[in-house]
Formats: C-alpha cells, sequence, structure tokens
C-alpha cells in the first residue's frame, strides 16, 4: 500500500497533487462534477468538424499492417472525383476534337502539301535508317495502344459502354487495362532510344528562328531553309520529349501506387498523366496527319526510309548539302550513280 | 424502403476490434484486406478517439462516379455494391473514396491490384441472393436474412450502429442529450452531406 501511495505520488507530481499524495491522504477528485469519473469527457474529445476544419485530412493510427488505412478521412476525394468526371472529358474532348477540327479546316482548305516536279525528281536520299524507323514505330505502336486505352479510361463508358454492353466493355477495358499497363515498358524504351539517337539533330537554332518567322512554308509558299529536323519537327520531338517522360514519371508511380507517395500524392499524378495524356495525343494526330495525309513524300521517311531528292532539297535544303558534303560519292543518294552491271 | 447508414459514436468506442474481427469472419474476407478497421485519432492523448470505419455508403458515391467501367450500383436500401466481374481493378474508386474503404488483393504486380472489395452492409453482390457464387465474391448476405450488419450486431458498447440513417441518427441524438456531450457522427458530413443535429 505504502509503495502504491510513492508510485501514484510519483505519477501526481507534475499535477500539483504532490503535496496531497506526500501527506498521505486520498487524493480527491480533480473537479467535482456528476460525472462519477470525475471529469469532463468532452474538455478534451476531438471533433470531426474542427479537425477537418483545421487539418486537411484526418490522420490517425490503426492496428493493421496496412498504413493506408490509418487514414480516417480525406475529403481530396470528392475534388479528384470532380476533376475526373467533371474537367477531365472536358479537357480531353476540346483538345482532341479541337485538333481534329484544326487539321480538317487545314485540309479542306490548303489540302495536301504537294511534292514538286524537279530533275532530282524520282532520286531516293536515305533519311531514317532501319534503327531509326525501328524505335519510331516501336514508340508509335505503344503510343497508339496506349492512347486509345488511356482514352478509354475517360470516355469508355460514355461511347463504347452503350454500344457493347457492360460486359463486352469489362473484359475489353480488362485487357486494356493489362495492354496500357505492360506497353508502357517499350514505349519508355523507344523514347528513349529516341531521344539518344535523335537529340543531336533537334537542338534550336538560327535557322529554326527563320523557319518560324515564314510560318514554315505553311502560310506562304516560301519554303524556308531546314537541317534535318525543321523547328515544327523539333517542336515534335520535344513534345514526345518532355511529355514523354512526364507520361512515364507519372505512369511509373500509378503502376506501383502509393510506393512514393500519398493519397493526394495518387490524385496529382493521375490528374498530371491524364491532362498531360490528352495534350499529347492532340499533338500527335498533328504530327500523324503532317506525316502522312497533310504531305505528299512525307511518309516515306518512316515507311521505306528513303525519300525523294526532290521533297528533300524542299523541304530540308541544308540537310542535304550536309549528307552531299559529307560523302562526294554519295552512299546517301541512291539512283543518281549508275548501277554497275553484274 | 430504408436508408442504411452507419453510424459510430466515437466516445463509446473502445477499440476492442470486434467489428473488424467480426466482419473478417462473417465474410471469410482474405489476408491484407480489411473492409472495416478502427482508426484511433490522437492516440494516447486525453483528447482520444476511436472510430470503427467502413464504406459510409455514400449518397451519390464518389467511387461509383468515377469507375471508368461504372461497375458499383446503389440498392433499394441506398448500400452502394458492385459487381466483381466488371471491376477491372483500376484503383479509381480508392482514389476518390473519402474513407479509404475499396481494398484489393494484391498491391504491386505493375497496379493489377485485382478485383476490388469492400464493406457490401452485409448485402452481398449482384448475384441472386443467398447463393453460393455470391456468398464466394461478396461474402455472407444477412441484409437477405432480415439481418442488420454484423460489425454493429456485436458492437460490445453498442458505438457502432447500422440500420436506417433517421433510426440511428435518434438514438445517438438521444444519447448525447442523455449524457451531455458528443464528438459527432463521423463522417456523415462528407457521406451523407448532413449530420446529426443536436
Amino acid at each position: 500500500m505504502h509503495l502504491l501511495r510513492i508510485a501514484l505520488a510519483a505519477l501526481m507530481l507534475g499535477g500539483g497533487a504532490a503535496v496531497l499524495a506526500q501527506t498521505g491522504r486520498d487524493v480527491p477528485p480533480a473537479a467535482s462534477t456528476a460525472n462519477p469519473s470525475g471529469q469532463n469527457p468532452t474538455a478534451a474529445s476531438v471533433r470531426e468538424d474542427q479537425l477537418l476544419r483545421e487539418l486537411n485530412k484526418l490522420q490517425g493510427r490503426v492496428s493493421i499492417p496496412d498504413g493506408k488505412a490509418a487514414l480516417l478521412e480525406q475529403p481530396q476525394g470528392r475534388e479528384w472525383r470532380q476533376f475526373r468526371e467533371g474537367w477531365l472529358p472536358w479537357i480531353g474532348g476540346i483538345a482532341i476534337l479541337g485538333m481534329l477540327l484544326a487539321l480538317f479546316g487545314f485540309y479542306f482548305t490548303k489540302g495536301r502539301i504537294r511534292l514538286d516536279q524537279t530533275e532530282e525528281s524520282g532520286v531516293k536520299i536515305l533519311r531514317f535508317n532501319a534503327f531509326e524507323r525501328f524505335m519510331h514505330w516501336l514508340t508509335a505502336v505503344c503510343f497508339i495502344v496506349l492512347a486509345l486505352t488511356g482514352l478509354n479510361y475517360i470516355f469508355g463508358k460514355r461511347l463504347l459502354m452503350p454500344i457493347i454492353g457492360p460486359d463486352a466493355f469489362a473484359a475489353l477495358s480488362q485487357w486494356g487495362k493489362y495492354a496500357h499497363n505492360y506497353l508502357a515498358w517499350p514505349f519508355m524504351l523507344g523514347l528513349l532510344l529516341m531521344l539518344i539517337v535523335w537529340v543531336k539533330d533537334n537542338i534550336p537554332n538560327r535557322v529554326d528562328v527563320a523557319w518560324i518567322r515564314k510560318g514554315g512554308g505553311f502560310l506562304g509558299d516560301a519554303h524556308p531553309s531546314a537541317y534535318r529536323f525543321n523547328a515544327g519537327q523539333k517542336m515534335i520531338f520535344w513534345i514526345v520529349v518532355i511529355g514523354g517522360l512526364l507520361m512515364s514519371a507519372t505512369g511509373i508511380l500509378m503502376l506501383f501506387p502509393f510506393s512514393a507517395t500519398d493519397i493526394n500524392g495518387m490524385q496529382l499524378t493521375q490528374a498530371v498523366h491524364a491532362v498531360i495524356g490528352v495534350l499529347f495525343i492532340a499533338a500527335i494526330l498533328a504530327h500523324i496527319y503532317i506525316g502522312s495525309l497533310g504531305m505528299e513524300g512525307a511518309y516515306d521517311a518512316m515507311g521505306s526510309g528513303e525519300v525523294d531528292l526532290a521533297w528533300a532539297r524542299r523541304h530540308h535544303d541544308l540537310w542535304v548539302e550536309e549528307q552531299r558534303a559529307k560523302t562526294a560519292s554519295g552512299p546517301q543518294v541512291h539512283g543518281a550513280r549508275p548501277v554497275p552491271a553484274e | 424502403m430504408a436508408r442504411m447508414k452507419f453510424l459510430c459514436d466515437a466516445d463509446r468506442c473502445i477499440e476492442c476490434n470486434a467489428c473488424v474481427t467480426a466482419c473478417k469472419n462473417e465474410h471469410e474476407v482474405p489476408w491484407g484486406i480489411n473492409r472495416r478497421r478502427v482508426v484511433t485519432l490522437n492516440d494516447g492523448k486525453p483528447s482520444e478517439r476511436s472510430i470503427s470505419m467502413a464504406c459510409m455508403h455514400c449518397t451519390d458515391a464518389p467511387c461509383a462516379a468515377v469507375c471508368p467501367v461504372n461497375c458499383f450500383f446503389t440498392t433499394a436500401d441506398a448500400v452502394v455494391l458492385h459487381s466483381k466481374d466488371l471491376c477491372i481493378g483500376c484503383g479509381y474508386c480508392f482514389y476518390a473514396c473519402p474513407f479509404g474503404a475499396p481494398q484489393y488483393p494484391r498491391v504491386g504486380n505493375f497496379g493489377s491490384r485485382g478485383k476490388m472489395d469492400k464493406c457490401t452492409y452485409c448485402a452481398g453482390g449482384p448475384e441472386a441472393d443467398l447463393t453460393t457464387a455470391e456468398y464466394e465474391k461478396y461474402g455472407s448476405n444477412r441484409l437477405a436474412e432480415g439481418k442488420l450488419p454484423l460489425c454493429a450486431e456485436m458492437c460490445s458498447t453498442k458505438a457502432l450502429l447500422a440500420g436506417d440513417g433517421e433510426i440511428i441518427a435518434q438514438i445517438y441524438k438521444e444519447r448525447v442529450v442523455k449524457r451531455g456531450y458528443g464528438s459527432g457522427a463521423w463522417g456523415w458530413k462528407t457521406a451523407y452531406r448532413e449530420t446529426v443535429a443536436i
């Protein structure tokens, strides 16, 4: 009993009751209220409304291993929902439909950019070697699948689900998710390869300023000079590199959820991934247009790899000069010299 | 039809975790998945309170809104359920849920989390009531048997209340009036856009 008193005294030292305990008398209740426990249980109790005003989310402690479960309440979920269901379909819809409209408008007013007929027509020059074409198409095929399966997360339930029904749509989306998750890796590989191989030809220089000032030949009849890549191509290169790296970084965070960030971080990551994604798709639509339908002769560069010398001369005059200067005999230029009869 | 809700009286919850255990046992929930958990705020301080939390079966549920395959549905009792046949395990419901209710069998594996699992309010899933298929995917269906969720039914201090929103709000109100204090109906403002006015 004496030991207990001492222990009690030690406990009470900080509370101002030490004197009472030392005298050996029982400690009276701190306050005489109707409550038998002697204290007002509400005096210091946490209140939800007050906590939510002071903090942006309610974090506690749990006795299970899942640390995420310790987050009791995060009202930001409703804000993320507002982004995903309120803003994102509009951002995506306007960006992509707006770009398609602009491209249709350009096609129907200005038409295809035609190939000139000069004395160099029919002569071929190698523009992209097999490896360059491989890395381009690796990235491009992955991008198209990633774009379609990504758009499915936003528009699938609005456009596709009413047509094919919930079961078929869910099965398709399941495969779409696997495709999105796994094709992300070859996409990132292609992206890195393109960055390494093409970065030296995509450093902006003074020629690009003149190219942009002349509207890239789109607006007038003048054809501004360009090296291997003109300012427009350099722009698409840097859009792909910067956009692709952002998509990769946010994508990896979502492939390994909660490994590097908390719930609000995951919400922000998804928002960045989605917004960059739809803008990226809009930009690539323009790239696809100008590389195929928009310009006669342009597709060959990524198709066979060899372009018409007249086309190269017109769009990349300084690059043609560079290639000519590199090899006087002109191994880059096929067809210009007679094929030996063997 | 009733508007089913949960209400946790934090001034009564003693963090015994019986609700968590009852839920896991009743529905044979796999290891790693917690449909219900008890969160302790201000642990060890005089203001400490514990709240048992699971899916709140929100009005205009955020999980249902963000789901890319629309796998959620609301029953006539206002219970929010989902179809594991449609779920693709994207994880969006967890980002949107204010209460961290959705659970996934796997974490990593390139985000292929598996089919989402969450509190069903002991009301099963889209399958026919009380079938084996329903039990295997969603656990037991006590509501179909005329019983309330087991977590609330076996709460030792009756801190966790389940039932029609108006009735459990009335019970809570009477308690607060009688004892003279109450830390509020946790999550109600966020889940139902209304709270219990005392």
